[in-house]
Formats: structure tokens, sequence, C-alpha cells
């Protein structure tokens, strides 16, 4: 019989491990059949089903509007406030929907990691879809939002999807680690929204840049982050250009991260059926 | 290399189990017994689920893992599977290997029918292209058509384990792996489903199926691997591998004769349980037990005797507080026990008899055995197909009314 499949051999893992990119690529359907169940599932049995998609970035929006353009008196140089805070929140989402949501993601799914062979790291990786699908949606309102306010961000709308995948991968390096020391020690759940809260704080998401006093800017500077919201903001309103080293600094640690991420998930994945 | 589907070569798993105190899980105790000794190991001691198991299976074979509870089937089965890496060794697969370890676990109560189908063949490692060519034939085995768009949560538990077990057996994967799941959904689903395993065997593909079910491992496999206590003991013809496992339960029971090996606090001892060793079907039953004296002991005690059957499954318990019986401890006793109206099933049955106070005096497992020999207490014969569900018989009647 001419079997032409590839033999496959178990052996115990080493201590440094990178993942096996091409099963990762074989199972591709079932990264995107995790992320098609949760969108499903977040909206099945309400009223109004998908319209929930669209209806929640919009509400946010709203608040924001209420809250920082009226109430609230936060410098946000040159453009209106509200499109200011709406594409810092655009970032924020992706980037904390991502971590929060691939974090618990292996618990959630512990009979799963427990019973049946699959590439793990596809569960926490999964949940980006869900995450870049209401980031769709919130891009679009921001077109129309752009249109109506008559702010036209320049050529740099042309980087806009290096800072989306940067936010993406960053957020996904986290993610891989949380969640694989999240099977063993459940605290991450609890330590997580903190981190994220005090992440928020401290990244110019609601305030510019300019507002950081002169003598903790460095602190801003070196946030990661902080180059994150500063290249969104460079290529959805125009607002200044970071400075280069940012520029080719993001992507790097995105990258690292993601390697970070990586291994430290390969790490443990040995015993996540034993543990979990 | 030999053609092989499935290699093995000195394979082992340990867990590790915390010796002092039980291992941090949560982060801050992790940290703060590292910051305390930094370089202090913690101590573990290790236990050999499976320990140096070697074999070879060929294409086409239907291989099933015998054992005792423990024995590491269910790791050897992960390990096959990849669910969990081994320690020790080498595993050479001759293609992608798809697990039955459970029946619906993939499934989602929240998605329909068509929803799961598409998410646990991605799970199974079936791409869509595969899923969407044998959608049909899926839907048709399985037989809930009718219900392809309802979430499966409203799914009656036959309906729910029957898709299940149809989008698995539809599986092209080169190895498939069962972990006991043919004991699911009625009588004609699991011929079907037997059915269906032989004919992946015969595709050419190879079969591993862990049971305690004797009957369906002499049904489905070709050979069969018996392991004891982490150690391949036997691997051959599937004969020989059950007269392996059967006799390791008389070792077991042997050894269990000797009460020092027994479990339970010693304060007394059973000195003798004996039954008839052949009876038929509906035959009253009784057990004479035997009790040492212990006159220091304070109070009385009672007993329970567990009747069990082929499958480990305990038909009955006989527990002497519920007929009122309490012993003396002072004087050494000797009871009868009687059973009336227990129809047993034709096999091979153990009796497992229990000392009891607060906690457990001594338990002698398999302390006796006898036969129930293949007569059926009715008055018509039928084919086996007419007996061979349920635990145990009944006596039972049936009145006709004329039409209703």
């Amino acid at each position: 019989m001419g079997r032409v499949v590839s033999r496959i051999v178990i052996t115990p893992p080493g201590a440094l491990n990178l993942p096996r990119f091409r099963e990762l690529w074989e199972a591709r359907e079932i990264f995107y059949r995790f992320g098609a169940r949760d969108v499903v599932l977040r909206y099945r049995q309400t009223v109004i089903g998908v319209t929930w998609v669209v209806l929640q970035p919009l509400v946010t929006a709203a608040i924001f509007a209420v809250v920082f353009g009226q109430v609230a008196d936060l410098p946000s140089g040159d453009v209106p406030y509200f499109l200011f805070a709406f594409t810092g929140m655009m970032a924020w989402n992706l980037f904390s929907g991502v971590l929060s949501r691939s974090a618990p993601s292996l618990v959630a799914n512990q009979a799963l990691v427990s019973k049946v062979f699959f590439p793990r790291m596809l569960v926490p990786l999964s949940t980006m879809l869900s995450v870049l699908l209401d980031f769709a949606v919130s891009l679009v309102l921001f077109v129309v939002l752009l249109l109506v306010n008559g702010v036209n961000p320049g050529w740099a709308i042309l980087t806009a999807p290096l800072w989306i995948l940067c936010a993406l991968v960053l957020a996904s390096g986290l993610g891989l680690a949380g969640a694989a020391l999240n099977v063993k020690y459940r605290d991450v759940t609890y330590v997580l929204p903190w981190i994220t809260q005090v992440l928020l704080y401290a990244t110019p998401v609601a305030y510019a840049l300019d507002a950081v006093p002169d003598d903790i800017r460095w602190l801003f500077d070196l946030n990661p982050l902080t180059w994150l919201l500063e290249g969104f903001r460079w290529a959805f309103l125009g607002a200044p250009q970071p400075a280069v080293w940012q520029i080719w600094a993001l992507p790097l640690t995105a990258v690292v991260v993601l390697l970070g991420g990586m291994l430290v998930f390969q790490k443990l994945e040995r015993e996540f059926a034993d543990v979990i | 290399m030999a053609d092989t589907a499935i290699s093995v070569e000195h394979l082992s798993k340990a867990y590790r189990i915390a010796r002092s105190g039980k291992a941090p899980d949560r982060l801050t105790e992790a940290l703060v017994a590292r910051a305390r000794r930094p370089f202090h190991r913690r101590e573990f001691e290790t236990f050999e689920a499976l320990s140096d198991v070697n074999f070879d299976v060929p294409w086409g074979e239907a291989l099933g893992i015998v054992g005792r509870n423990g024995a590491g089937k269910s790791t050897l089965l992960k390990l096959l599977t990849r669910i969990t890496a081994p320690s020790r060794g080498r595993i050479d697969l001759g293609g992608r290997v798809g697990s039955l370890l459970e029946v619906g676990t993939g499934f989602h109560p929240e998605l329909t029918g068509r929803e799961n189908i598409y998410l646990n063949g991605a799970l199974l490692g079936m791409s869509r292209r595969e899923i969407r060519a044998r959608f049909d034939e899926i839907v048709e085995f399985s037989g809930v058509s009718r219900f392809l768009d309802t979430p499966v949560k409203r799914y009656s538990s036959g309906m729910y384990v029957r898709l299940a077990f149809s989008v698995a057996a539809h599986l092209e994967t080169e190895i498939l792996a069962i972990d006991e799941v043919l004991a699911v959904g009625d009588a004609e689903f699991q011929k079907k489903s037997l059915q269906k395993m032989r004919d992946v065997a015969k595709d050419g593909r190879t079969v591993l199926y862990v049971s305690h079910q004797m009957q369906t491992v002499s049904a489905l496999c070709t050979s069969a691997v018996y392991l004891d206590r982490g150690q391949l003991v036997h691997h051959g013809s599937v004969e020989e591998a059950m007269t392996a496992y059967r006799e390791s339960f008389e070792t077991f029971s042997a050894q269990q004769t000797d009460a020092a090996r027994r479990p339970g606090t010693g304060e007394l001892r059973l000195t003798k349980v004996a039954v008839e060793e052949v009876r038929d079907p509906a035959d009253e039953m009784s057990v004479e037990i035997e009790i040492e004296a212990n006159p220091e002991l304070v109070g009385t005690y009672f007993l329970s005797c567990h009747v069990n059957d082929d499958h480990g499954t305990v038909v009955t318990q006989c527990d002497s507080r519920l007929v009122g019986l309490w012993l003396d401890p002072s004087k050494p006793q000797r009871v009868t026990l009687t059973v009336k109206d227990l129809w047993l099933k034709p096999g091979r049955h153990t009796l497992d008899v229990f000392v009891c106070q607060m906690g457990i005096l001594d338990a002698w497992r398999g302390a006796a055995a006898f036969e129930v020999l293949p007569h059926l207490p009715y008055p018509e014969l039928v084919v086996d197909e007419g007996v061979s569900l349920g635990v145990v018989f009944s006596d039972f009647e049936y009145e006709t009314w004329g039409e209703s």
C-alpha cells in the first residue's frame, strides 16, 4: 500500500522548543472554527442578535463623547477630542481584547485540552478573530466620523495595517504566556484585569502625551503601548509622526514578545493535560 | 524503517507527586518559596504510570488494550494520541491519529448540530473539505437530520452521543484510538458502530481500543496488549491477552487471602468467605462468612458484601445495617448471608466483603468467586439479542388485556 503520509515521531519534549508551525498551519480550520464559535456564542439567545456587534462600539463611543468631550476637559492636540479618544479606544480595545480573552481561554476549554490533541496554541490565538470583528465594526464607524468631522489622516493611513498587526502580535504574545500560566496558576485570572487597568492609565489612551509632565515623560516613552497609540493616531488621525526609533522598536518588541510568549507556552504545554 | 502503523520504544511516563506538603499552585506561593530558597529544587516522588513499554502494530490491525484499573491503559492511549507528552522513549506513528476518547468532548451545547459537526470535525483533525465531503454521511449515520439546526443542548442524550460518535467514526485518519465509547446508544446503534469500527480496520487503517468489556475487545480486535501496573506483560492474540488478564484477577485474589496484605485497620479480620462455586442464574445464593474476635475492640460492627459481575460492576450491595445486624467483636462470629430474588447473568462473579465500624477494619476484595451458568431462567429460548442488554435478569411477566 503506497502511503504518502509522513510519519510522526513523538519524543520527550526538550527544554526550549518552538511550536511546529506546519502543524499549526494544517490545523488552521480549528483556529477559524473557534473564532466563529466565540462570535456566534456571544450573541446566541439574545433578542437582537448580531445587531449587538454594531451597537456595542456605537454606545461606547457615545459614552466617550459625553464623558470626555463634554464633561472632562482633557487636552487632545489639534483634532476634536472625541475622535482623539475614539482612536485611542480602538487601539486599546484591540490590544486588551486579545489579551483578556486569550488568557483564560485554555482553562475555559479544559475538557478539550485534557481529552483531544490539537495544537493548543490555537485556543488563545483564535480569540483574536472575535476581537478583530469588533475592531472592524468600530473602524467603519470611525471612517464615518472622519468624514463627518472633515479630518483627513493623509498618507500615514497606509501604515495602519502595521499598527494593527503590532497590537495583535504584542497582545497575542502576552496572551499566550498568560493562558499557559493560567493553566497551572489560576491567579492570572485575578491579576490580569489589574495589570490591564494600570496599563490603561499608564498609556495615553484617553489623554494626549503632551499632557504628561516633562519629568516623567521618559517613563511613558519607554512604554511600547505608548508607541502603539502614537502610531495609531499618526495613521488614523494624521497626528504628528512618532519618533523614528519608536516606529522600528514597536514591531521588534512585538515579535520578541510573541516569541517569548510562544516559548513560555511550549515549555508549559507538555503538562497541560496533567495539571489543568 | 519498517512500515508499521505504530512503533513504541522504551516508552515511559512518570508523574511527579510532591513529597513535602503540596506543590505551590498559586503564583505567589511559588515565588515566595523560590525567594526563600532560590536554589532548592522541590523534592518529588515519581510515579511511573508506564515504564519501558515496547511494541509494534502493523497496518490494518485492531489492537485491544486491556488491564486492570490503573494499569496505564488510558495513559498509553493519551501518549499515543499526543494529549500528553512521554517522559522517556519514542513513539513512531505512521500517520495521523484520530481519537474518540470521550464522546462529545468537543461539542458545545449552545451550538447547533451542524455547527458542532464542523467544530468537532476540525478538532479531530479534518480539513473543511473533508468534513464537507462527509457531512451527509455523518448526518445520515447519526440519524438526527431533523434537528441539525437545533442547539445540541436541546438534544436527548442519545441523539447527542450518536451525533458525536458519527463525527468521529467518519474520521479519515490513518490511526483511530477509542476509549470505551461503544457502550453508548441503543443496541442497534452499538451494532452499527461496531461494524463501522471493523470497516475501518478492513480499510487497512489501524484501530486502538481500550476497554474493560471483554466481549467488545474479542469481537472487534485482532490482537491485544495486556498491561499490568505500567508494564507491558503480554502482546499477541486476543485470547492470550484475555487469559493473562483473567489470571491476574486470580493472582490478585490469591494475594488477598493473606490478611496482612489487605487494606483496613486490621483490628478485625475476616477468616473465611465461602460461596458455592457454580450456580444457575435464579438460584438463591448463600455466603458463609467468618470473622475473628478482638476483645479489645469497643462497640459493635457491621458487614457489607458486594457482588460484582465480570465487568467489575457492583451488582448489589448487602449491607448488614439494612437488616439490623450488628456483631459483637468480643467473640469470633460465623454468619450466613442469603441473597434471594437476585437473577445474575451468566459469567464469573466475585464477592467483596468489608468489615466496618466507623472506618473500614478489613476490606477483602475478590474474597470468593463463582460462576453463573449460561442457562436462561426463562421458559423460552431466544436469540442473544433478547438477553444481551442489562446488568441482571429479572423475574417479569406480561399480561394481555386484548385491544385497548
